[in-house]
């Protein structure tokens, strides 16, 4: 808390002005006008709405599609969020472990994080096309019916490649800064204690880390829901069938192909209490972090 | 009439009083050294005449005007930080120049007065760097320079000192006083170093718990504190306390560790038994034959002197600073001269006068 | 020799990751210099062709002339900068102002400005879709650029940034300021916006790459061709994924597209790092 301020009411008013009012005109009342549109029902024409209390939420959840979606999200984001994650701290332990080596590795493996969610899907489909694709003939031709187009689970394995790819680097610097902040005296005590190179990533670095890995999945979750909108619209449209549409992909379908207002406003609010908890327990976590 | 006059100034945070009551007057060109511990609101002092802070109530003046409104700017006054808060992105000569630009100052009045104070503190062949190429003793210079370009009534500072090694304190204080000297400026000084405040100010303010325990020069400070806390705080190492009662018609004090002592200066009023503490400075103890003994439980040699401590028969301890090495003995006989004592009342901690 | 090796291991499987990293870049970087029918056939060559000058060209002037055609790649990519900019400027700006409002001044209402900006952390545009969409039509900000801008440069993050860094200025900058007899904008301007500076680069390269990798908010608040941006103007080339498709300037457009934020996350890399690490704290 700062002692010495500057005098005044209207200067800071004056300030802060531009951001509450973008704020206010952009978000708070897009989110409270979606809150209240989950709640009305309009007729088919959209002449008349009428107040149908939490009709609309009882309904989605009990959609099938909707669940199916649940579930679709449910198993892209723990696949990209393990995915990135195992892999950026594999080799962010391979780049710790060459101290000259490290910062080379960073630069070349950081520029990912620039790429557009629906480049990388492009980038991707690039090389498992099945017929122009490098990979992707390659699998046709070694047997494999590869066809991304047709075959669900081969859908849903690409969007989730595409978009680990991209979080591979953001999670490698983080891991990456992490282990470099492990004391190097901790270390040496451990070998010194007789713990072998193993041992000594499971007892002693993982736990040191653990702090970085959890704040790591957090943002990755976020992004795996709501980042990835563009790798799943350039690279799959949410199918083929329905079979890799998320959460964020039906609010998307349901609002602006078939301007169902009320279910796809019912469906935003359900997403909204998602991301206040994951906040929530992202900002738990930064504050028991400053406490230790 | 006085440069700054202080009077009633109280302050309080919510429930919490931080200053009760303070009046000050500090004539033209004196410097006023503010001493205590920390807490005891001397940095509130020094930022409400700053006009950092407000005062709760009580007014100031600066050279006869009323300046409790004014903002820091406006007060005619300049001030030295702790940590000189020189701003890291301007060289050396935008920082002395950057208020008097603000000022409207013309450009050339501006380059005199810069060249004039860097030449004063020598810090000329450093007005293009910036504070980070800067010693810790360069960058107090600069600050004390930003002080000085002003040509301010009266001048703050606000622990200046604190963030130098032992070495730069020293010559940087002597400095600060002869320069301060020599411009003739009004000066308020706040530090929790006595040593500081003993060689720095024509008089100093000693703090205690929001109250101005004592306003005196230096010397009188030191021979006649004006309570036990001032005793206590002022000299080094800190003067004894020992517990005894007033007998005779207030003629001795009768110690509980034993001896009776007979005032050298007359008797104190107060009826028989009435609870005192006796203040000896430990320069002032002497060893004398057949005097009380004095088991020693460490001796400190400071080289030039030493300083024995050891604990009276009745278990209140002693500290003695004697003059060259120390003795070899696990025991020395001690006496406390009559004319050193400091009588203070045993439950108020006040002074004593005969 | 044991230790020769085990030195080993971690480059090997670091330069394993490079590649598999670099994988996807480098066949769309050759498969941009090859013709249609070369790709077509599926005969992806490893090695560079020698189409390179004419598929640029292609995506440069003409945005391709397969089914699904878009803008030309010189009006997207100059669109995608202008957005990337107004994004990023703007969100400094604004975010800037108010967290120098909130840390250096006390005023009524002070903490509800402040959990105000707080709380859009919580509404990112996928949940609040439509009546966002409905927001800019009833403004009739649809189709233009200050559309597509705007209602994305409010930015908690940035405010939260700043603040932060706001807190950790020294309290006696602000006591000597008023001793110079600088006034709350003055010192705004005079010392903390220079003190700022490097915050202000690092949050720079993360904006500018968030502004520009926008997809979803362009795709809904624009449908004219002239404000078209590259990253939704590419993925609208795809279509539905045909092998009839003219691959080869698709490729060439994608190179376009991912070009300038890699640079910018490349050359301002010590400012890139900076930033992402400090956003997420």
């Amino acid at each position: 808390m700062r002692k010495t301020v500057f005098n005044g009411t209207a200067l800071p008013l004056l300030l802060l002005t531009p951001q509450l009012v973008i704020t206010a005109i952009f978000f708070l009342w897009p989110a409270g006008a979606a809150i209240w549109q989950s709640l009305l029902q309009e007729d088919p024409w959209g002449m008349s709405s009428q107040f149908v209390g939490l009709r609309n939420f009882t309904e989605v959840l009990a959609e099938p599609e909707w669940r199916g979606a649940a579930w679709n999200t449910l198993i892209f984001s723990s696949s990209v969020a393990v995915l990135a994650m195992g892999t950026a701290l594999f080799l962010a332990v391979q780049a710790d472990k060459s101290i000259r080596g490290a910062n080379i590795y960073r630069t070349l493996l950081v520029w990912p994080y620039a790429v557009a969610p629906a480049i990388a899907a492009v980038l991707w489909l690039f090389l498992f096309h099945p017929s122009i694709g490098l990979v992707g003939r390659a699998l046709n031709e070694a047997g494999v019916a590869w066809d991304y187009k047709l075959n669900g689970n081969q859908a849903m394995l690409l969007v989730i490649v595409a978009a680990a790819w991209k979080q591979v680097s953001y999670n490698f610097i983080f891991f990456l800064a992490g282990l470099q902040s492990i004391p190097r005296s901790v270390l040496e005590a451990a070998a010194i204690d007789g713990a072998k190179p193993v041992r000594r990533f499971w007892t002693i670095i993982l736990p040191l880390l653990s702090p970085t890995a959890f704040f790591l999945l957090v943002v990755n979750l976020v992004y795996a829901f709501f980042d990835t909108f563009g790798v799943i619209h350039a690279l799959t449209g949410g199918g083929p069938g329905k079979a890799t549409e998320t959460l964020i992909y039906k609010v998307y379908v349901e609002g602006v192909q078939n301007v169902n207002l009320g279910s796809s406003s019912a469906q935003s609010v359900i997403l909204m209490i998602l991301v206040i908890a994951l906040t929530a327990v992202q900002f738990r976590f930064i504050e028991r972090k400053v406490h230790y | 009439m006085a440069s700054l006059e202080v009077s009633g100034l109280t302050k309080s945070f919510g429930a919490t009083h931080v200053l009760h009551g303070i009046d000050l007057a500090v004539e033209d060109g004196e410097m006023i050294v503010i001493v205590g511990a920390s807490g005891c609101g001397k940095s509130t002092l020094l930022r409400i005449v700053a006009g950092l802070e407000t005062a709760s109530s009580g007014s100031i003046r600066i050279a006869g005007r009323e300046v409790s409104a004014l903002e820091p700017a406006e007060r005619d006054i300049a001030m030295v930080f702790q940590n000189y808060a020189l701003y890291p992105h301007m060289t050396v000569e935008q920082n002395m120049a950057y208020g008097l630009k603000i000022r409207g100052l013309p450009k050339p009045e501006i380059a005199r007065r810069v060249a004039e104070a860097a030449g004063l503190l020598g810090i000329g062949p450093l007005l293009a760097r910036r504070p980070r190429q800067l010693s810790g003793g360069q960058r107090q210079r600069v600050a004390m320079g930003r002080a000085i370009v002003r040509e301010p009534k009266l001048f703050l500072f606000d622990e200046p000192l604190s963030n130098l090694d032992a070495k730069l304190r020293v010559q940087m204080r002597a400095e600060i006083r002869r320069l301060q000297r020599r411009l003739g400026v009004t000066s308020l000084f706040v530090t929790h170093d006595q040593t500081e405040a003993m060689t720095l100010g024509d008089r100093l303010v000693v703090m205690h718990a929001g109250h101005a325990a004592q306003i005196a020069s230096p010397m009188e400070i030191w021979a006649r504190p004006a309570d036990t806390y001032v005793a206590g705080f002022i000299g080094s190492p800190a003067m004894n306390f020992l517990e005894g009662t007033l007998a005779e018609g207030g003629q001795v004090v009768a110690l509980k560790a034993g001896p009776v002592l007979r005032f050298a200066d007359g008797p104190r009023a107060g009826g028989e038994g009435r609870p005192l503490t006796i203040g000896i400075r430990p320069e002032h103890v002497e060893l004398a034959e057949g005097g009380i003994p004095l088991p020693l439980d460490l001796v400190e040699p400071l080289g030039s002197e030493t300083v024995l401590h050891g604990r009276l028969p009745g278990g209140e301890a002693l500290v003695v600073k004697l003059a060259g090495p120390g003795p070899g003995a696990q025991s020395l006989p001690v006496a406390l001269p009559a004319a050193a004592l400091h009588v203070f009342d045993g439950e108020t901690g006040k002074r004593l006068d005969p | 020799m044991r230790r020769y090796w085990s030195s080993l291991w971690p480059h090997l499987w670091l330069l394993l990751g490079v590649l598999i990293f670099a994988a996807p870049i480098y066949i769309t970087l050759i498969g941009s210099t090859h013709d249609a029918s070369t790709i077509g056939r599926g005969d992806v060559p490893l090695l560079p062709g020698s189409h390179a000058v004419e598929n640029y060209t292609a995506a440069w002037v003409s945005g391709g002339s397969g089914r699904f055609t878009v803008s030309p790649a010189s009006r997207m990519l100059l669109n995608s900068t202008i957005m990337a900019l107004c994004i990023a400027v703007g969100k400094i700006v604004i975010s800037l102002l108010s967290a120098y409002a909130v840390v250096f001044f006390r005023f009524p209402g002070r903490m509800i400005a402040f959990w105000t900006i707080f709380m859009t952390l919580m509404l990112p545009v996928e949940v609040r879709i439509i009546p966002t969409y409905q927001v800019i039509v009833s403004m009739d900000l649809f189709n233009s650029m200050a559309g597509l801008t705007i209602p994305l440069i409010a930015s908690a993050t940035a405010t939260l940034l700043f603040r932060q860094f706001f807190l950790t200025i020294p309290e006696e900058y602000v006591e000597a300021a008023k001793m110079d007899g600088a006034g709350p904008m003055r010192f705004f301007r005079d010392i903390l916006l220079p003190l700022s500076v490097t915050n202000i680069a690092a949050l720079f390269v993360i904006l500018f790459i968030y502004g520009w990798n926008q997809y979803l908010w362009p795709l809904l608040v624009v449908n004219d061709r002239s404000l078209e941006t590259i990253v939704v103007g590419m993925a609208k080339m795809i279509g539905t994924g045909d092998a009839q498709n003219e691959w080869n300037v698709i490729m060439a457009m994608a190179v376009l597209a991912l070009l300038p934020p890699v640079a910018v996350v490349l050359l301002m890399q010590r400012w890139f790092l900076k930033g992402l690490t400090e956003t997420e704290k």
